[in-house]
């Protein structure tokens, strides 16, 4: 076999080139060993992008492997474009989270719409049509002189781009935290619906059959984004701009459509969205799952720019690019269809038994101004394995983080006016409306948004499923959680904690969880007490997800989450899909009416005040003993709202998270403007500020017609769940006895300022 | 009734307005997509919203120059009832079968939100009465309505404008955020001079349902059923 040409003007491959583009030494020694050769410029693109963190998971995988990732409603596991988990009637939700962090930080409006792009790329690969999007967000300080761009930046991105292809952005989260000042996190979900047996694969099935190019042409956007993403950023950040894609969602909007009707032909045998490493891992990914080769032909990728390189096509993250394997003799149908959407479509390469991946090219011969006569040349040969599963795979040392004595003790002192220090806390970034973000995005658009953002714990969308016998209503239940905060207290337990609020979230809106997706936001693994918050992080998720009957469907992991050597906080974060039995199930977070009684369900808290938005206000760093988490006593109280919502016993519902009791307790107030008369539930051990401001997880409290508290109260006992009555819906101020009184109307304006002095 | 519902690219409302007119009200609807030439045999025509051609150039300008706008065009001159919704108003105004154009929200954000409007003209697509207040959602990043005075003074006199911001009372924005966009004289829809073409930035058809929790929307359906004889 003849060694692969380097184009003319491309250097010969050295361990500097391999270094430079992220191969660590060892690695380009393994490439020579296995080749036997040096590598062509265009190979050492392709085996630095294959092997990068972002596109191997080499120090994740060992860890990933722990994860639970079945169940009985599983109809696709990890390992695809995304997950799915049957919703009933041959119907499943496809559902995935993906970060866009580095491109966010560096160009926060294309960086964060070219995130939803991905995602909704992913979700309709698998055969889905996309029905919600929610966006999981962090940013520095809220002081920080670059979080008013950035947050104005992302938020018009992702409204940009959902808004325009008409998919609805139903909710999210976003947090505020100095250990984001230099990385921020920009996670995109979306959640589509199909008919099970008819889910598409990314496959490269079928000797022969043909590779067809569909969408945007090819520029030198993106060239290099997946090693941009696995590495620490440094001062030379700035200078990265090239490395950001361009996104349009006009496109996209156009390739949904035709892709769903190409599909419904049912004459392709795979396809797969260029993404992270455009060309390259969508040919090699394909191939792979197929066991198969690929050979493509370069001078036939559409292009939109003069004299591209194989290295810089292979490479290229342009957007909105879809590779599809037909069905031999089925092309046309392809065709007709791309050309209704007016999409580009071109036949790229075949299908081989090689088991390689063979790229061809001619030097001199440019298509896109038709210099040269095409006569190519083998400018990659490469298998396929050493791509994918022989790359490399690192179990990575890990080194506890030493205990920090002070931790224990640290509570805060008692503030004098608790009142107003509750006014504050509620108006505070972490803590108050995010309307001004959700506002912009159209979160209502294919009439389906049953509970809108800020209306309950969850989002509720209606989905209209339709085959043969008809079209059904299914209503889904969506959220994302994680506070970086707790999971860096406790990796362990914090990581614990964002799969119980989540799912916690989801039945609070009356729904079950059905599966759950994440998107692993981390430092530099190389760093022992890193990897050790990483590996501890995914033993949490694990143990959460088996006990609340929450199955890993699909994720992502985001490492080299580092500026200058400063991580962020470890950031596992979660999204879940539920589903309701019947529309009439769902609970808003808000009191509804005058005299209804209000319960808290579930231990009260003991007070540990660790990793709280209070205490860290208050004492300026991420301090504090760990809360913990018991799962199984958070699975009983799971089980019991599920089955008080089902018999539509309560009125509303709202679990304490951020913020704690007194915060819950506002927001169930403000929401539709009711007062609440109550006392903190029972605790003499704990000072009144430990109480209030705690963010113990499992709680969560209620409304209910008085005439209720019985059943409600023997549901709970039967679940070993403890149920309290703390007081009623009534005038105009939030009164907690002893506590504090303040009127909502202060409550609520706090609330809704938030954001301003950041955006305004 | 039978609606045809216009499919450009980019239009991403369709199904909304699909939804509404077809499953929920109970007509006979169906996609019309861009690149035919004829609105069959349709009693009524809905302009959905969306971004169609992107939005890119200006917000529905291209649309201006589709297959299917000669037909659109034909049908409004016979006096069939138009409806364009949010882009569909863009498309409208465009195509110059309103008047006025639609710029940039004064505050420069996309805005989704319920907004209130008051009726102030009846026509095909409001029968339920000038000064009726409808709860309907907006959204949109370029919904600020804009003619010159002398068009604004015309649209008054011959009684186009369908509907005006306001608020929950039906009072006047009076520079409130009532009026989200910064529209002239609160304007959120209009009539054409003939009064069969509307073209309006709120959402009658993402609110017509009760599990929405908003059916206001459905009253301009009905009126355009009645209109058109049908009950």
């Amino acid at each position: 076999m003849s060694t692969p040409a380097n184009f003319p003007g491309e250097p010969d491959s050295s361990p500097e080139i391999a270094r430079e583009f992220g191969l660590a030494g060892h690695e380009w020694d393994r490439v020579l060993s296995t080749l036997s050769r040096a590598p062509s410029y265009a190979e050492l693109g392709v085996i630095s992008v294959m092997w990068s963190e972002h596109c191997s998971y080499k120090s994740s995988r060992v860890h990933l492997a722990r994860l639970p990732t079945t169940g009985p409603q599983v109809v696709q596991g990890p390992g695809e474009n995304a997950g799915a988990v049957d919703i009933g009637d041959g119907f499943c939700a496809v559902f995935k989270m993906e970060s866009h962090n580095h491109p966010s930080y560096i160009e926060p409006y294309q960086g964060a719409a070219t995130g939803v792009g991905g995602i909704l790329r992913d979700v309709f690969t698998m055969g889905a049509r996309p029905v919600a999007s929610l966006n999981s967000l962090r940013f520095g300080r809220p002081d920080h002189p670059k979080t008013p761009h950035l947050l104005k930046g992302v938020v018009a991105g992702i409204g940009g781009y959902g808004n325009c292809i008409g998919v609805p952005t139903v909710g999210g989260e976003v947090q505020f935290d100095e250990s984001y000042d230099g990385n921020i996190l920009v996670n995109a979900f979306t959640v589509g619906v199909a008919k099970s047996k008819d889910l598409f694969f990314g496959v490269a099935e079928g000797v022969g059959n043909p590779i067809i190019y569909v969408g945007a042409k090819t520029g030198r956007d993106g060239i290099h984004g997946a090693t941009m993403a696995s590495a620490e950023f440094g001062e030379e950040t700035d200078s990265k701009l090239p490395t950001v894609q361009v996104g349009d969602p006009f496109m996209e909007k156009l390739l949904l459509e035709a892709c769903l009707e190409i599909f419904a032909t049912d004459c392709l045998s795979g396809v797969q969205d260029m993404g992270a490493a455009g060309l390259t891992s969508s040919s090699v990914e394909m191939a792979d799952r197929a066991g198969n080769g690929i050979e493509l032909d370069l001078d036939a990728i559409p292009r939109r720019t003069k004299a591209l390189s194989p290295y810089e096509m292979l490479l290229s993250e342009s957007q909105e690019r879809m590779l599809m394997v037909a069905k031999e003799g089925r092309e046309q149908e392809v065709f007709d269809l791309c050309a209704k959407w007016d999409l580009d479509a071109s036949i790229v390469g075949r299908v081989t038994d090689t088991g390689r991946f063979v790229c061809k090219a001619t030097p001199g011969y440019d298509p896109f101004d038709g210099t040269g006569k095409p006569d190519p040349v083998v400018v990659v040969d490469l298998p396929v394995d050493l791509l994918t599963n022989a790359a490399p795979k690192y179990d990575r040392p890990q080194e506890a983080r030493p205990e920090r004595a002070s931790l224990v003790t640290m509570t805060g002192d008692a503030p004098d006016d608790l009142g107003a220090e509750l006014v504050r806390l509620v108006g505070s970034p972490n803590i108050g409306s995010r309307s001004w973000i959700w506002r912009q995005y159209d979160h209502i658009v294919r009439n389906g948004t049953v509970i809108r953002p800020g209306e309950g714990d969850a989002a509720v969308i209606r989905v209209f499923c339709e085959d043969d016998s008809g079209t059904r209503e299914k209503f889904l239940a969506v959220s994302s959680d994680c506070n970086g905060r707790h999971v860096e207290l406790d990796p362990f337990g914090g990581a614990a904690m964002a799969v119980a609020e989540c799912t916690r979230n989801i039945v609070c809106v009356g729904a079950k969880p059905l599966g759950l997706t994440d998107c692993l936001n981390f430092g530099n693994p190389e760093v022992p007490e890193q990897m050790w918050r990483f590996a501890q992080a995914i033993d949490g998720l694990a143990a959460a997800c088996t006990a609340l009957g929450a199955p890993v469907v699909s994720g992502n992991v985001s490492l080299y989450n580092e500026t200058d050597g400063k991580a962020i906080l470890p950031t596992p974060t979660v999204a879940v899909v539920g589903q309701l039995e019947d529309p009439e199930h769902r609970l808003g977070l808000g009191f509804i009416r005058e005299g209804d009684v209000i319960a808290h369900l579930g231990r009260p808290a003991r007070g540990v005040l660790g990793g709280s938005e209070w205490l860290v206000q208050r004492s300026g760093s991420v301090t504090g003993a760990p809360v913990g988490i018991d799962l199984e006593a958070e699975a009983a109280l799971q089980h019991a709202m599920l089955e008080l919502a089902r018999g539509k016993l309560v009125k509303s519902a709202h679990d304490i998270s951020d913020g704690g009791f007194g915060v819950c307790l506002a927001e169930a107030c403000i929401a539709h403007g009711h007062g609440a008369s109550v006392t903190l539930p029972s605790n003499d051990d704990a000072p009144a500020h430990a109480l209030l401001f705690s963010e113990e997880p499992s709680r969560i409290i209620v409304s209910l017609p008085a005439g209720n508290v019985g059943e409600v109260g023997d549901i709970c006992k039967r679940y070993g769940v403890p149920f309290e009555k703390i007081g009623t819906v009534s005038g105009e101020t939030l009164a907690i006895d002893g506590v504090c009184e303040v009127p909502i109307e202060e409550l609520a304006e706090s609330h809704s300022a938030a954001l301003d002095a950041i955006v305004s | 009734m039978r609606v045809a519902v216009v499919q450009f690219p980019g239009s991403n409302a369709d199904w909304d307005a699909l939804h509404a007119v077809r499953d929920v009200l109970g007509a006979d609807a169906w996609y019309a997509f861009h690149k035919e030439t004829s609105l069959g045999d349709a009693d009524a025509v809905v302009i959905p919203g969306g971004f169609s051609y992107g939005d890119y150039l200006r917000a529905g300008a291209i649309a201006g120059f589709s297959p299917i706008d000669n037909a659109i065009g034909e049908f409004a001159s016979r006096g069939g009832p138009v409806l364009g919704i949010c882009n569909g108003f863009q498309i409208l105004t465009e195509m110059g079968l309103l008047p006025g154009a639609l710029t940039r929200n004064a505050h420069l954000r996309f805005e989704c939100r319920d907004i209130h409007l008051r009726v102030e003209s009846e026509g095909p697509f409001t029968d339920m009465g000038k000064g009726t207040v409808l709860r309907l959602p907006i959204a949109h990043a370029d919904g600020r309505y804009h003619t010159t005075e002398e068009g604004l003074g015309e649209l008054e006199r011959n009684g186009q404008i369908a509907f005006r911001y306001s608020t929950r009372n039906g009072d006047a924005p009076n520079g409130s955020d009532a009026n989200p966009n910064g529209s002239v004289g609160d304007i959120a829809g209009v009539y054409n001079r003939q009064k069969n073409v509307l073209g309006m930035m709120p959402h009658p058809e993402r609110a017509s349902e009760g599990i929405l929790g908003n059916d206001d929307g459905l009253s301009l359906f009905k009126s355009l059923r009645r209109h058109l004889g049908f009950e």
